[in-house]
């Protein structure tokens, strides 16, 4: 199937790197304004989607080379691991703390542990989604 | 944790190790490895006798589940030491006996002893145990051991056939009890049997009493293989000899008597329970010793001679529980049934052990225990021809042997039931010594058989398939200290009543005595010339009538009916039960998903619409409902006429495109009713969601609708606009009916305070409730997961159909 | 608008009932998607609608609309995502596998019980 797709791979370039930039402020925005892992997770999903639907699965693997599976299971891993932290402290499972320091450049930040948390959720969602999109992508 | 818990479970834990050292010591039999545990076990209970011949106990005690009640107590005292010492003596025996029983070239042996160390561990947790739920747990452990054990040579049908009958038949029972010790809590609220003990009078006067009384008996008549459950114990005998012997005849079989003997102290004081207990053992003893005398494999004889002998043990119990009718020592007219019954367990446990050891020996030597094909075999097996007729003269009741005392001691017992003026005992009573002396007429019959028809007569040896020869001194040893033992009890059987009849007895009639006070037990050989001696007399006589002229009458067996026998009954039970079941399930499982899903929405509806009318749920309340504005009434007709349209869609493209409508429209709807972060997801995951669908596009079939007819249609409708009305009314009662404020204003408030956040969504998913999230992610994991293992691991086809053979 | 909503969510229900009932897996999963959307609207209508501003403290206003279902209903959308896409791989595996989409045609066979 070779059609005459470069505007649309033109657009891509361009635009990927906005959709991509957002998702990330979504993703950190979370605790405060809309967003959060999940919708930043899905976002950034629907990115290489575009990708993968401008150019083929072939390129996109070459750009990315990502085993989503493994994505998958560090997410996991990270939010469990984060869970599993507060036990140190002697706290219940899933405890979070927050603290908030004076960083250069940013000022007043806040530091969450629950965006590592959110962190493992991201990282499931993107891992999650691309498994899918790419193994039903690839069957033929 | 104390010496004695380890003492319980280190059976279970040596079993742990068996399959190692099974494997890296191939050439030592896996037995001897067994062998010390139960002695050490045996000699360490031994010294407990110290304890208990003075009434005193001890008691250790494990948390378990405190907070239920439910504690892993372990109490020493006179019965339980009994059983305890039966289990680890008998069990040394056997476990030696099976060590040149069993062939190491040719047995899984690994199996067999984790097997029967279970069964030791489990059966020492039932004897030993205070708490009722313990007590069940290693009861319902015990029935397992046993199946794995009779279904050792699980390559016969026959050995499969029993085992499946022994566990429907004890696991039945064992349920029944659970059933029981569950009303006994009710009543009174503990599951410690010391507690219970304490409250009998509170048990008797309960409404439940009765109830509870016929499920605990359930329980051990089915254990204990009483009329007409005892149908199991004949087919266990397909378990390998030395299972036979520890299993069906001295230790598991009496858990039952274990346990009536346990609960006596708080049932007995009812007539119902001394009817029923000695009424059911005195049947059960006579079925099983007229059963007995028409086998012709030695070991069905022994079999059934165990039913009959467990049911006179059931008999002397329930006859002694009178005793508590009193309520003191002095008038203990009938407490020398429970000294007969104690001493009886004893005596069976060593001439029953050692007869079954000896059918294991011939069967070994000669390869078959047809008594029909054997003969003679005195001149070839001189040793175990003397220890087969020990045996069983002890167990026909001829002195100067042991059983001669207890069975002496059994007909006193059933005496003294004739001469009871209560519980109705007056009208009915006078059977029991007749039932019980032709029972004991029968028992001499089959034991003169068994010893007689085995080793005298005509020697067959066309039959048999070895030469037979005399067996292998480790074979011997150990029927031969139980033999010795039927002597020495035979003739001192008051080595025994001080330190081990007496403190069991004080166990089962423990009312009867004041605070350090001890039976006081005393056996004795001679009575005079009492009622007694002329029924043991009359038994010998008769006995030696019958045998003689058994061709005469033996035809009178064939004359009951077999179609109305129990085995029949069970056989037939079963498998009306097995093809009703299948037939039900068939009836439902159809197979259709259509079919489940339509059951599925017929109980939503039915449960949801019976709770609207019911409790009177539905109601609409139109004051406090928000504004309606013009483009949402469009938004409304848009998403509709989409849902309606996909209905009646060709194309699985306009499907999913009308899908994807209603998903956006879905994600306008969050914008409109302040969801921002809904309404992003929504966004997002609806784009996803259409590419994921166009992605499959190709590989799924067009939609075809025209094999659907008009009445599946109907159906289908009439389900659905059901489903929708009713969630319609539950969407409008939900918003009329505020019966309690949202608990939502704890999260408006700690967002800020508790998370340091601002945006509750996200607060709620990563904070308040993390572990949704977490396990949501784990669940979208495994979606992936799923998928993935789907398309990449394909089956060949070949191997696919091989499957499906 | 709550009643409006509640007829809106009876249809969803109900169009998904009729396609998960109907012999085709295409129109089964499709089914289930709309019986989601369905969900999410009865949940979020079940809190109230319109009520307060958007749930984030940066709104300073005197009233937010409920957060709680809206959290429930953002997992259950991404879940319903992956269920939607588990179905659609069994449906086209086995579409593949044994050729129908039919669901009379994809019983066990006799005798597999």
């Amino acid at each position: 199937m070779k059609t005459n797709d470069v505007i649309l791979q033109t657009v891509t370039k361009f635009v990927l790197f906005v959709i991509i930039l957002f998702s990330i402020h979504l993703f950190f925005a979370g605790h405060y304004y809309p967003g959060g892992g999940f919708i930043g997770g899905l976002m950034t999903s629907g990115a290489i989607v575009l990708l993968l639907l401008a150019f083929d699965i072939k390129t996109v693997k070459m750009i990315l080379p990502f085993d989503y599976i493994k994505v998958v299971a560090v997410g996991l891993l990270i939010a469990i691991g984060t869970g599993a932290g507060a036990l140190f402290f002697n706290m219940p499972f899933l405890t979070h703390a927050y603290t908030y320091a004076y960083l250069p450049l940013l000022g007043k930040t806040s530091l969450h542990t629950a965006v590592l948390f959110d962190t493992g959720v991201f990282l499931v969602v993107i891992g999650v989604t691309m498994t899918i999109i790419q193994t039903i992508g690839e069957s033929e | 944790m104390s010496l004695l818990h380890l003492a319980v479970l280190s059976p279970l834990l040596l079993a742990i190790l068996i399959p190692f050292l099974h494997k890296y010591f191939k050439n030592i039999h896996t037995g001897w490895f067994l062998l010390p545990l139960p002695a050490v076990l045996f000699a360490y209970f031994l010294q407990f006798i110290s304890t208990t011949s003075h009434g005193g106990t001890v008691m250790e005690t494990v948390a378990w589940i405190s907070s239920l009640g439910i504690n892993f107590t372990l109490k020493v005292d006179g019965l339980g030491l009994l059983f305890a010492l039966l289990i680890t003596g008998i069990g040394a025996l056997v476990v030696l006996y099976s060590i040149y029983y069993l062939n190491p070239d040719k047995e899984k042996l690994n199996t067999f002893y984790v097997y029967l160390l279970l069964f030791m561990g489990a059966m020492l947790g039932v004897v030993l145990s205070d708490n009722l739920i313990v007590l069940y747990t290693f009861w319902e452990l015990t029935s397992f051991s046993s199946f794995l054990l009779i279904g050792y040579w699980n390559h016969r049908e026959r050995s499969r056939y029993g085992a499946q009958k022994s566990m429907l038949i004890t696991v039945f029972g064992g349920l029944s009890m659970l059933g029981g010790i569950l009303m006994l809590y009710i009543i009174t609220g503990t599951f410690s049997i010391s507690e219970t003990i304490q409250m009998s009078n509170e048990v008797v006067n309960h409404p439940l009493f009765t109830a509870t009384l016929i499920l605990f008996l359930l329980g051990a008549f089915t254990k204990s293989a009483q009329f007409p459950f005892h149908i199991w114990l004949p087919d266990a005998m397909e378990a390998p000899t030395p299972v036979s012997a520890y299993l069906h005849s001295a230790t598991m079989v009496k858990a039952g008597i274990y346990l009536v003997a346990r609960m006596t102290p708080v049932f007995a004081h009812s007539g119902t329970w001394v009817w029923l207990v000695a009424g059911v053992g005195v049947l059960t003893l006579f079925w099983g010793s007229f059963s007995a005398v028409k086998q012709t494999d030695l070991k069905a004889i022994l079999a059934f001679s165990t039913v009959s002998q467990l049911g006179m043990i059931m008999s002397l119990l329930g006859a002694g529980a009178a005793a508590l009718h009193y309520g003191t020592i002095e008038d203990g007219y009938y407490i020398v049934a429970v000294t007969a019954a104690v001493f009886h367990l004893i005596n069976h446990a060593t001439f029953k052990g050692s007869l079954f050891m000896v059918t294991g020996i011939i069967d070994h030597e000669t390869g078959t225990r047809d008594i029909r094909k054997l003969g003679g075999l005195m001149n070839f097996m001189p040793i175990t021809f003397t220890l087969a007729i020990i045996g069983t003269f002890s167990m026909a009741g001829i002195p100067p042997f042991n059983g001669f005392l207890s069975k002496e001691m059994f007909f006193t017992g059933m005496l003294r039931v004739a001469e009871m003026d209560f519980f109705n005992m007056d009208t009915w009573g006078i059977l029991f010594p007749i039932i019980a002396w032709s029972a004991s007429v029968f028992t001499f019959l089959y034991s003169m058989m068994y010893v007689f028809k085995t080793f005298t007569g005509k020697y067959q040896p066309e039959k048999l398939e070895k030469k037979p020869h005399e067996a292998p001194i480790g074979m011997l040893i150990s029927p031969v200290i139980l033999a010795s033992l039927v002597i020495i009890f035979g003739i001192f059987p008051n080595v025994l009543s001080h330190n081990i009849i007496s403190p069991a007895m004080g166990s089962i009639l423990p009312s009867l005595l004041e605070n350090g006070e001890g039976f006081d037990v005393h056996i004795s050989h001679w009575h005079g010339p009492t009622a007694e001696l002329f029924m043991t007399i009359g038994v010998i006589a008769f006995g030696l009538l019958l045998y003689k002229f058994m061709p005469k009458w033996a035809g009178i067996y064939s004359k009951l009916p077999s179609r109305m026998s129990f085995n029949r009954f069970y056989d037939r039970g079963l498998e009306l039960l097995e093809l009703t079941s299948k037939n039900i399930t068939k009836s439902y499982m159809t197979g259709f998903i259509r079919t489940y899903l339509v059951y599925i929405f017929s109980f939503f509806i039915l449960a949801l619409a019976s709770t609207l009318i019911f409790k009177n749920a539905f109601q609409l309340d139109l004051s406090d409902v928000a504004p309606i504005r013009f483009f949402e009434v469009v938004l409304v007709l848009i998403m509709a006429v989409s849902a309606i349209t996909i209905l009646f869609a060709k194309s699985r493209l306009t499907s999913i495109i009308l899908l994807g409508a209603v998903g956006y429209t879905v994600a306008l709807f969050f914008v409109l009713f302040r969801a921002p972060d809904l309404a992003l997801t929504q966004l997002v995951i609806e784009t996803v969601s259409v590419a994921l669908f166009l992605l499959a596009f190709y590989h799924l079939p067009q939609i075809r609708r025209n094999e659907e007819r008009i009445r599946f249609r109907a159906t289908n409708a009439l389900i659905s606009i059901a489903v929708g009305a009713i969630v319609t009314m539950i969407a409008l009662s939900a918003h009329s009916n505020k019966t309690f404020g949202s608990i939502s204003e704890y999260y408006v408030e700690n967002t800020y305070k508790k998370a340091g956040g601002e945006n509750m969504v996200n607060v709620i998913l990563v904070d308040f409730r993390g572990f949704d999230t977490m396990f949501e992610i784990a669940v979208l994991g495994i979606a992936a997961l799923g998928i993935f293992a789907m398309i990449k691991l394909r089956l060949t086809r070949g191997r696919e159909l091989d499957e499906n053979k | 608008m709550e009643i409006l909503m509640a007829f809106l969510i009876g249809i969803l229900f109900m169009t998904a009932t009729y396609l998960m009932l109907s012999k085709s897996l295409l129109r089964i999963i499709i089914g289930t998607g709309l019986l989601s959307h369905g969900a999410h609207l009865l949940l979020l209508t079940m809190g109230g609608l319109k009520r307060g501003a958007a749930p984030l403290l940066g709104e300073h206003a005197p009233s937010y609309a409920d957060p709680l279902p809206q959290a429930l209903i953002l997992t259950a959308i991404v879940i319903s995502f992956g269920v939607t896409a588990f179905f659609l791989v069994v449906a086209y595996r086995a579409y593949q596998e044994l050729g129908t989409d039919n669901m009379d045609h994809l019983r066990g066979k006799e005798g597999h019980e």
